[in-house]
């Protein structure tokens, strides 16, 4: 089991916080991506915009980076504070 | 809301104490503080912090961000701010280790601000103290140039036509890539 994170302007368009994502093994960034979507076909849009930042254990990564079972995996847009 | 950490702690040099207010953090660190909380902060209480019991550095220098009533031509009402809780501590955790690799800095503050803000409130302090200025200037320039980029806080903004989550402005990304 992965948990996924959404925040800000995400977090709003797909009306959720988090989710849990069932599987038996480790999987990539873009994997995860792609169970979303076919958890929630309407996602697609925001969840495939490019800007789109990816946290792993709360460290940026790429779309190639491998989550393992019970990492903290979070999405959201640049970031905007100061 | 006064002081974060009573001033005696920070005289007797201890560890910060873990603080049980809610949204708040404090790094395990004596001369690093990270803060994120919903109240505002005292400006000359965190001058005091920096200076207090501190005779090597004679550089103090602090930057504090305020909410201001106007963005990209529009009337701004307030903000309301988002953080990522546990990521925002490392990543500042994180700037502030890339500062000290640079420059030698005495102590260092970081409080950044959550929730919902009006006009003229401050939002952001980062303090840095160092042996000679141009180490604690350019320090702080850095974090906050970073803190811009990296930490994982997002603006939603109040104006009269409805609420906006703000984009990111390409001149902050090149300002953080000149250093």
């Amino acid at each position: 089991m992965i948990k996924v994170h959404f925040f800000a302007a995400l977090r709003e368009q797909l009306k959720c916080n988090d989710i849990k994502l069932n599987v038996a093994s480790p999987i990539t960034v873009e994997q995860a991506k792609q169970l979303l979507v076919e958890m929630h076909p309407n996602w697609q849009q925001f969840l495939l915009n490019n800007s789109l930042l990816t946290a792993v254990n709360h460290e940026l990564v790429e779309e190639d980076y491998i989550v393992n079972l019970h990492d903290e995996l979070a999405f959201f847009p640049p970031v905007t504070g100061g | 809301m006064q002081n974060p950490i009573p001033l005696s702690e920070l005289s007797n040099n201890k560890p910060d104490a873990p603080n049980s207010r809610k949204n708040k953090a404090i790094a395990a660190s004596k001369t690093d503080r990270i803060i994120i909380q919903i109240e505002d902060f005292v400006l000359s209480d965190e001058v005091e912090m920096l200076e207090k019991n501190n005779n090597e550095d004679g550089a103090v220098v602090t930057f504090c961000g305020r909410v201001r009533n106007n963005n990209l031509g529009q009337k701004v009402k307030g903000l309301t701010l988002e953080h990522y809780p546990g990521m925002t501590e490392k990543s500042l955790q994180k700037i502030i280790t890339n500062a000290r690799k640079k420059w030698q800095l005495g102590r260092i503050t970081i409080i950044h601000r959550v929730g919902k803000l009006l006009i003229g409130e401050q939002i952001v302090f980062v303090g840095v103290s160092s042996k000679h200025r141009g180490d604690a200037f350019a320090a702080n320039e850095f974090i906050m140039d970073f803190l811009k980029v990296k930490a994982p806080f997002w603006k939603k903004e109040l104006t009269e036509t409805g609420e906006t989550w703000l984009s990111t402005k390409v001149s902050d990304t090149h300002k953080a890539q000149e250093w």
